[in-house]
């Protein structure tokens, strides 16, 4: 008899025992890149989805910088470990797309885990970058920013000019920029990110082809073109403001921003993520417009593009962890979550609903200029000249970009050879991606 | 009669460089093998897709341009360094060597830069240097010299050979002040005495006896210019501008890590490889040769 007690209560106790490791949330992993007060953000996304159910727990783990990250979970994928979530720099996508089973689209994750999905609210210009050819999504766009042009109201005032209007067109900044020289400014017109915004950008504003196949969307038989006559004359142009003065080439990354806040130049074109930090450092009233853009070419300005990153679901993983990850993204993407991270970080919303929430809110009333990105994204319908530039290699070709454009700085090379040039070099690249990948989709 | 240790059981003397041996291979044989294996392959980052390619990388490799270019830079990079290294240090060891108060504070201030990582002493000069906002970027400006090393390809060479100076002068002048002292007395008196003043003593006396120091010293300066200089030129130029200070193991780093092309960096790593093991086998072969001990 006192057996049977025993084993009955022994059999209670694994049942209550299992039950409880049932009730033990499913942890799903997600390595990030985000630094600093975007750390804090990210955190605070992850507790606020844990917090608002009991099955799944998120744990964000920052895994170094964007090229260290996609490296340790590449070297975690090939030894059959990795994590459930995995947040790419957008030159990554076509390497994270051609990785045929390692990852999983989201698209899928959301269907199979019935999970509502309406890919029309989220900003076109931002999921086309990460969606196929058929617009289904890929990865879930995570922070995604576009080039805006900052100018110095200040400055603006000293040389005589209406800080109220800044230049609208290419030939405004020149003529702006020259009267700032004229006023004793030492540098007029700087640009941080020279190849995402003076040729990726650039080329999408003005609904200019930069690669065939839909700028590679439609295959990785793509060849660059972005030697057009409107780059040339762009690149030419800026070319020239270098040799008078009114251009400072001042870093391929972040360093001009410097250039700007520490009051050196009037006017930049940079992130429009560099807000928080311009505005903690600069000391005059400063103004955020749209980009400039040539007015003769037929269609410009259409829309610009993002950058950034995105958050990838990588494959392999059981239903259940895809389940919550589906859980998480329906979390993340509704308007309030996205809403406090737009206004927090500088970074775009990803659905309309969260730039409605944020206007109804008065928040651009408050932080004029905070809108501007966002305007511009939603200008025109993306074109498939505007809705991303999807390359292989494309840190390689940026750095060659990047080498280009610093001859021309440098008035070693003349704007058409180099872009030539690079539109060679870059296809070396891209065979050799196209080679290695053949086997991918 | 041999004078060789006897070991009373034969496996004793095969355990007990074991250890070694494994050290050896898993950190030297096994990732260089995995190398020449990895430059044979064309692979993509995920390794879903792999093929055999026998020698494809390698002639990628050589039909282009830049790479060559990279030798080029490589080469002044290396010889920049290697001759301000051993000049700098040598000049501070004799000087040192000769005074006779506070010698010791002398040796620890110099010595001193050595504890700082190399990135760490990149961006230290890079800030120094910054167009914008560097120190020594602004006293030029004042002197009437434009310093921009993003655009001035003369100027970001000089940038990353001070900032792998910083490092290494305090290693070589060690070795130097070492060798300096251990030089019997009696040999520098017996030419004082002479007649002999104190730089005809040192070039007749000490740098001499000096050269198996030197001729050490020349093949860590290399070696070190060629592999442990890419954290100090990804912080201060990124290879940039137009690729002016890429150096082949910048290269190999920024082609495998950043661009995630596995066959062409594991390329380019057996060629460098190849390369410190020539560099190594003329150096002992035909300079040691010449080299008094």
């Amino acid at each position: 008899m006192k057996i049977k007690k025993l084993c009955l209560a022994l059999a209670v106790a694994c049942t209550f025992a299992t039950a409880g490791a049932q009730a033990a949330p499913i942890e799903i992993q997600w390595w990030h890149s985000m630094t600093g007060v975007l750390n804090d953000r990210v955190n605070d996304i992850a507790n606020g989805f844990n917090a608002s159910q009991k099955d799944y727990k998120v744990v964000p783990v920052y895994k170094g910088g964007y090229t260290e990250s996609m490296t340790a979970a590449i070297a975690a994928v090939r030894s059959g470990k990795g994590p459930d979530i995995l947040q790419v720099f957008e030159v990554g996508t076509a390497t994270m797309m051609a990785g045929k089973k390692v990852i999983k689209p989201v698209y899928e994750v959301m269907a199979e885990a019935h999970e509502k999905f309406d890919p029309k609210s989220y900003m076109p210009a931002v999921t086309s970058y990460y969606s196929d050819t058929q617009g289904r999504m890929l990865s879930m766009p995570f922070n995604s920013s576009t080039p805006v042009f900052y100018y110095n109201k200040d400055a603006f005032k000293k040389a005589g000019l209406d800080p109220n209007q800044p230049p609208k067109t290419w030939d405004e900044v020149e003529a702006d920029a020259l009267k700032l020289k004229a006023s004793g400014a030492a540098c007029s017109f700087t640009t941080a990110w020279q190849s995402w915004v003076q040729l990726e950008n650039m080329s999408a504003w003005h609904n200019q082809e930069f690669a065939t196949k839909q700028n590679g969307f439609g295959g990785l038989d793509t060849k660059l073109t972005f030697n057009t006559e409107v780059l040339v004359r762009h690149i030419a142009k800026l070319s020239s403001w270098v040799k008078s003065g009114l251009f400072t080439y001042a870093g391929r990354t972040t360093q001009p921003e410097a250039k700007f806040y520490g009051g050196d130049c009037a006017m930049l074109t940079t992130s429009s993520a560099a807000y928080a930090n311009i505005k903690k450092n600069a000391k005059f009233q400063f103004g955020i417009s749209q980009l400039p853009y040539y007015p003769d070419v037929k269609g410009a300005p259409q829309n610009s593009i993002i950058g950034g990153a995105s958050l990838w679901v990588m494959g392999g993983k059981k239903p259940a962890e895809y389940k919550g990850v589906a859980k998480f993204f329906t979390y993340m993407s509704s308007p309030k979550v996205q809403a406090e991270w737009h206004q927090k970080t500088g970074y775009v919303p990803i659905t309309k609903a969260a730039y409605e929430l944020t206007k109804k809110e008065g928040f651009y009333e408050a932080n004029p200029g905070t809108d501007v990105a966002i305007q511009q994204l939603l200008l025109k319908n993306p074109t498939k000249d505007s809705k991303g530039i999807r390359l292989g290699n494309f840190v390689q070709i940026r750095g060659i970009i990047d080498e280009e454009l610093e001859a021309v700085w440098a008035q070693k090379k003349g704007p058409k050879q180099a872009l030539d040039d690079a539109v060679e070099r870059g296809n070396v690249e891209l065979r050799k991606f196209e080679r290695a990948n053949k086997g991918g989709r | 009669m041999e004078k060789r240790t006897q070991f009373p059981v034969s496996w004793l003397p095969y355990a007990l460089v074991a250890p070694q041996l494994a050290i050896t291979i898993v950190f030297f044989i096994w990732p260089a093998a995995q190398a020449l294996w990895q430059s044979l392959l064309v692979q993509d980052a995920f390794a879903t897709h792999t093929e055999f390619v026998w020698f494809e990388n390698f002639k990628v490799l050589f039909a282009d341009e830049t790479y060559i270019e990279s030798f080029r830079v490589t080469a002044v990079f290396s010889s920049l360094v290697a001759f301000f290294g051993l000049s700098i240090s040598l000049i501070l060891a004799a000087c040192c060597d000769h005074v006779l108060r506070g010698a010791k504070a002398y040796q620890t201030l110099i010595i001193w830069p050595y504890a700082v990582a190399p990135a760490i002493a990149a961006v230290i000069w890079s800030f120094m240097f910054n167009p914008t906002v560097g120190i020594l970027a602004h006293g030029m400006k004042l002197l009437g010299y434009d310093w921009n090393h993003l655009l001035n390809s003369g100027q970001a060479m000089s940038l990353v050979v001070v900032s792998a100076l910083f490092k290494l002068i305090p290693y070589d002048f060690l070795f130097f002040l070492a060798g300096l002292q251990s030089i019997p007395k009696s040999l520098i008196e017996a030419a004082a005495i002479d007649g002999a003043g104190p730089i005809k003593r040192f070039a007749t006396i000490a740098f001499p006896l000096l050269s198996p120091t030197s001729f050490f010293l020349l093949v860590v300066n290399l070696v070190y210019a060629f592999f442990d200089t890419f954290a100090i030129i990804d912080a201060a130029t990124a290879g940039g501008p137009s690729r002016s200070t890429t150096i082949l193991v910048y290269k190999v780093f920024h082609d495998g890590f950043k661009g995630l092309d596995l066959g062409g960096s594991a390329a380019q790593s057996v060629v460098l490889m190849a390369i410190v093991i020539t560099l190594t086998v003329v150096q002992f072969r035909f300079i040691e040769r010449k080299v008094q001990y």
